[in-house]
């Protein structure tokens, strides 16, 4: 096994400050937004961006909560277990929803997001932000906003730590079989280095 | 979970995991599109070899919300007329490619018997005096949601004909499985002749327990049925059995009232008492739907694949 330290804490913070930033400019604004982040650690995500955005936009953007569970197309395929209520404050039609997760992956879980939000209402736009685009898409979705692309092997595991869902300090980890070196890309350089 | 037979399938760890599936499942009813694509393409059929209109509605309704097709079999309406066994019945259903079966009928262990002709997954819907375990996750999903998810040492009394009643044999073992403390109540032509299999205590009378209970729950007098009552008149049995108002009133402020419906108004339970504060007979009604889905997703949604075959 190897494990290599993706971003820290600092790069954390300065990703979700960039990424709160870059919604606001890309929508002119933060009136019509709504965050929606998805079991369990989008939510967090969400929530960090909504206060970034209120700390230099002075507008509070509502912040809501997704479970895509029923809405899996792997259902048959694995145990799939609701992870939560979905709560979302205000209603979604008209308004700009950005999807927040932790990793981008496979693009199912999205996919599911976007039929589970269909059902809430019908947003004008629905963007996406992410802290990590891993690569490995099986559909075609793309991320609007992302705190770090990184190449991984499949078999990789990337693994975020959130002081909100899992305690201790934030970071990004990358763990994977064999020895320190040779996935293609060393995860630990440019680890804090903001790729679009 | 392969089939839902009896509440001895799940076990207190089983009840727990269709409970806590069921709360996800009651915050999809509640929604303005109340209906999630967990079981497209999957094919629920009821069979119903006894009238039961609420039964099977919540079923269906429960199916329909987990985007799953249904059909539906009754018997007043079928070949079972023309003498066609149970065995062909059901197979011949199958064939139509059907992935679970919810069966109703009125004897004890047809659907036991059932699940071992076809390759679906079976669901007792209630089957003679013997089980009705949909109708025990329910009531126990509805004591949760009033007093919390410890039901260690709660106090429920089940009135009425027990010795006849499904819903009492599983709610009783439901109960017990969490740790309630269950007392059977009626005269003795209605208490079980032993309490072999009934992890309860009984007694004959209603007033003596009256004050100390968490739950009160009425079972329906099926006095339709030609001397089910096993009693001299309706009217003794209000007398002594029925949840009158002046039952009612003494009973502790925090009492729930609970009825598996459909009611006979006056005979088990008074009007005013079932509409009254205490009561959370409707709730029972709404919360029948989550549990089935929560069942339904159980059985043929999550970790399965193909038509009824159970990989994981």
């Amino acid at each position: 096994m190897f494990r290599a330290d993706v971003l820290d804490a600092d790069d954390l913070r300065r990703a979700h400050t960039r990424i709160a930033h870059e919604i606001v400019e890309r929508n002119h604004g933060a009136q019509h937004l709504v965050l929606i982040g998805l079991y369990t650690r989008g939510i967090a995500v969400a929530r960090r961006l909504a206060a970034a955005i209120e700390s230099f936009e002075g507008v509070a953007v509502p912040v809501g909560a997704l479970d895509v569970a029923f809405y899996r197309d792997d259902i048959a395929l694995r145990s799939v277990q609701p992870l939560g209520p979905t709560e979302v404050p205000v209603d979604v039609t008209g308004r700009t929803v950005i999807l927040v997760d932790d990793v981008l992956f496979t693009g199912r879980t999205v996919r599911a997001a976007l039929d589970a939000l269909t059902e809430l209402g019908r947003p004008t736009t629905v963007q996406l932000a992410v802290l990590v685009d891993r690569g490995h898409r099986e559909l075609p979705i793309r991320a609007d906003f992302v705190g770090k692309n990184l190449p991984t092997k499949r078999a990789e595991d990337v693994r975020v730590h959130l002081a909100e869902t899992d305690g201790g300090t934030d970071g990004i980890e990358l763990w994977g079989p064999g020895h320190g070196s040779g996935a293609d890309g060393d995860p630990g350089d440019g680890a804090g280095a903001v790729e679009r | 979970m392969r089939h839902l037979l009896s509440i001895d399938d799940l076990g207190r760890a089983g009840i727990d995991e269709v409970c806590e599936l069921a709360e996800s499942f009651l915050q999809v009813t509640q929604r303005e599109i109340p209906k999630v694509p967990a079981l497209r393409g999957k094919t629920v059929a009821s069979v119903f070899y006894e009238d039961s209109t609420r039964t099977r509605l919540s079923f269906e309704t429960a199916a329909k919300r987990l985007s799953a097709d249904t059909m539906t079999f009754s018997v007043s309406t079928s070949s079972v007329k023309k003498g066609e066994s149970l065995r062909d019945t059901v197979q011949t259903i199958e064939a139509m490619g059907v992935d679970a079966l919810v069966v109703r009928h009125p004897s004890a262990g047809a659907p036991n018997r059932v699940a071992t002709w076809v390759d679906a997954a079976v669901v007792n819907a209630g089957d003679g005096r013997h089980e009705h375990p949909t109708q025990a996750l329910l009531d126990v999903f509805t004591i949760r949601r009033h007093r919390g998810r410890d039901l260690e040492d709660a106090r429920v009394a089940i009135v009425g004909d027990v010795r006849r009643s499904r819903v009492a044999r599983s709610g009783t073992k439901a109960l017990a499985a969490l740790g309630a403390r269950v007392t059977l109540v009626g005269p003795p032509t209605m208490l079980p002749e032993n309490l072999d299999g009934w992890p309860a205590t009984a007694v004959c009378d209603l007033d003596a327990v009256l004050g100390d209970l968490d739950v009160i729950y009425l079972l329906r007098i099926q006095h339709e049925r030609r001397d089910a009552t096993h009693f001299p008149s309706l009217r003794e049995y209000t007398t002594r059995y029925g949840l009158t108002v002046e039952r009612a009133a003494r009973l502790a402020p925090d009492t729930l009232v609970m009825h598996p419906g459909p009611l006979n108004r006056g005979v088990e339970i008074a009007p005013e008492v079932a509409e009254g504060p205490a009561s959370v007979i409707t709730e029972q009604v709404a919360n029948g739907v989550a549990i089935r889905m929560a069942v339904l997703y159980s059985i043929l949604g999550s970790g399965t694949l193909g038509t009824g075959a159970v990989v994981v």
